[in-house]
């Protein structure tokens, strides 16, 4: 395909072959549901468990040694999230202290501090999975975990043209630049949606096309099993059952002891 | 049909009862609008033969492709791979002996990796397992892709994507691949390398193309189709010859195209 040699934008996968790399992805999955799970019943007043937490998906992340730079740009995901949680210190009522030089509501600081670690901890989770899972893995994986074969299909499919719908715009796009057009007012959206239409039926006559191909290696409606893969094994699950348990485990000690909110 | 067969040279055919490994017997098709694609067009290939089909856009070439393993139903005519007619009963046995390559491999390739794409075909035969991984691995090596099985199909040059392409429909072991445009979009010394590969292969062969280069060097034999029939047929290097004929098809050598090359044995590329 043309379109240079932009990034794609699915498969964003770091390199290397740390322990986290080589855990078979339905392994990864699991583990990461069951942790997300505790981290969003663990209750918002208990912000040192939600540091264990964090600490806990930080090791990881570490674990797996992925840049930096890799992170934090796919965390950027999450910043309007974390807008709003600041600004719920400002608005919400009740006992206020002084931060500086503003005024914040107590339990709101609260609640926001929560909701954002909250909202890094499961970003930075499934960072962690999409990050150390090459995507074929991940949905080979998904159907082992009992997914139905036609969505991992599909999510396949939607994975594999993605590239090239993205592709084809930024071409039309870059076309449209050429001959002058710059959208400057809704009124000039008009060759904006003529083209998103040709680009509906370029897709489906794909489609089409893809189609045939399937039908031309004696496809019949149904997607064959193709990869056996081995069981992960005992201690693979029991690895990864780790950071669920750490969660859990904060979560239980902060529960059981005083001071719970 | 071949009305502009020239004298002499006639195209190579089996004697009576050898099955032909393609046959089409005045076929017809018009799409679902009307327009009328192929008026009549036939077509015989003997095991073995390696045939491009010439003809300049819209001729019906790639309507007659989508014939030959059953893409588009037969409306009128026959169609036969290796003695087997074309029809709604035999497909899974048609489309295991006749495979095709289209001309964007991003139609073709559409599962997650590419070692998964060239399991696709024979996995709808029944194979599984050992024998699956197999197939896959030979098809892959036939092509010279072996490394690129772990691959992701949208992260391939067009050639890497042409050769796993081939390998996808090597993988049915057919007995006749149809290949529409095979070096569209390659460099010239991509191109070079297909050739070379093609050459390689053992099913009998029908190439489509524009490419007369690649028609000479990889074709003993050319048929020639224009607004959906049979035009020409005939040896490659006579048919390339004849300027008038080409003209006639909308079909020209490429600019500074070595003549001396008609009149020799088919060149072999490097």
């Amino acid at each position: 395909m043309s379109g240079g040699h932009r990034p794609p934008v699915a498969g964003g996968v770091a390199t290397g072959a740390g322990p986290i790399q080589r855990l078979p992805a339905e392994v990864k999955v699991a583990a990461a549901v069951a942790f997300v799970l505790v981290v969003a019943v663990t209750p918002r007043g208990a912000l040192a468990v939600l540091a264990v937490q964090g600490v806990a998906i930080m090791g990881v992340v570490a674990l797996a040694r992925l840049p930096l730079g890799f992170v934090a740009r796919r965390l950027a995901v999450v910043a309007p999230f974390l807008v709003a949680a600041a600004l719920t210190a400002v608005v919400a009522g009740g006992p206020r202290i002084d931060v500086g030089p503003l005024s914040l509501s107590e339990p709101g600081l609260r609640a926001g501090v929560a909701v954002a670690a909250k909202t890094l901890i499961g970003a930075l989770t499934s960072i962690a999975v999409a990050g150390t899972t090459p995507i074929p893995d991940l949905l080979a994986g998904l159907g082992r975990l009992g997914l139905p074969r036609p969505l991992v299909t599909l999510a396949g499919f939607t994975l594999r043209y993605l590239d090239l719908v993205a592709d084809g715009l930024t071409r039309r796009r870059r076309a449209m630049t050429a001959r002058g057009y710059r959208p400057r007012r809704l009124t000039q959206a008009g060759p904006l949606a003529a083209s998103l239409g040709t680009m509906f039926v370029h897709t489906y006559e794909r489609g089409e096309r893809v189609h045939a191909a399937m039908l031309s290696r004696g496809f019949t409606g149904a997607m064959p099993e193709i990869t056996v893969h081995p069981r992960p094994r005992a201690a693979q699950w029991a690895t990864a059952a780790l950071l669920p348990m750490v969660a859990a485990a904060a979560l239980a000690v902060a529960w059981a002891g005083p001071g719970l909110a | 049909m071949t009305t502009d067969l020239p004298p002499g040279d006639a195209p190579p055919s089996a004697g009576p009862g050898t099955a032909a490994a393609i046959s089409v017997e005045g076929l017809r098709y018009s799409y679902p609008d009307g327009s009328v694609a192929l008026r009549g067009v036939s077509l015989r290939l003997d095991p073995g033969e390696r045939v491009a089909l010439l003809g300049p856009n819209g001729a019906g070439k790639t309507t007659l492709a989508l014939h030959l393993n059953g893409i588009l139903a037969v409306q009128e005519g026959a169609v036969t791979a290796g003695g087997l007619e074309v029809t709604e009963a035999n497909l899974a046995e048609i489309r295991r002996r006749v495979q095709l390559v289209f001309a964007d491999a991003d139609d073709q390739l559409f599962m997650p990796t590419a070692a998964q794409d060239v399991a696709f075909g024979p996995a709808n035969l029944g194979l599984r397992g050992p024998d699956l991984e197999a197939r896959v691995a030979a098809s892959l090596e036939a092509v010279g892709a072996g490394h690129l099985a772990g691959r992701t199909p949208h992260h391939l040059s067009t050639g890497e994507k042409r050769r796993v392409a081939l390998a996808t429909a090597l993988a049915m072991d057919p007995d006749v691949l149809v290949l529409d445009e095979p070096t569209a979009g390659l460099d010239p010394r991509g191109q070079r390398e297909l050739i070379a590969l093609l050459r390689t292969l053992s099913p009998t062969l029908l190439v489509i193309t524009h490419d007369l280069g690649l028609a000479l060097a990889l074709c003993p034999r050319t048929v020639i189709i224009d607004d959906g029939t049979t035009c020409a047929d005939g040896p490659t290097r006579v048919l390339l010859a004849d300027d008038e004929l080409l003209a006639r098809h909308q079909l020209a050598l490429p600019y500074g195209f070595d003549r001396t090359a008609l009149s020799a044995e088919p060149v072999e590329p490097a």
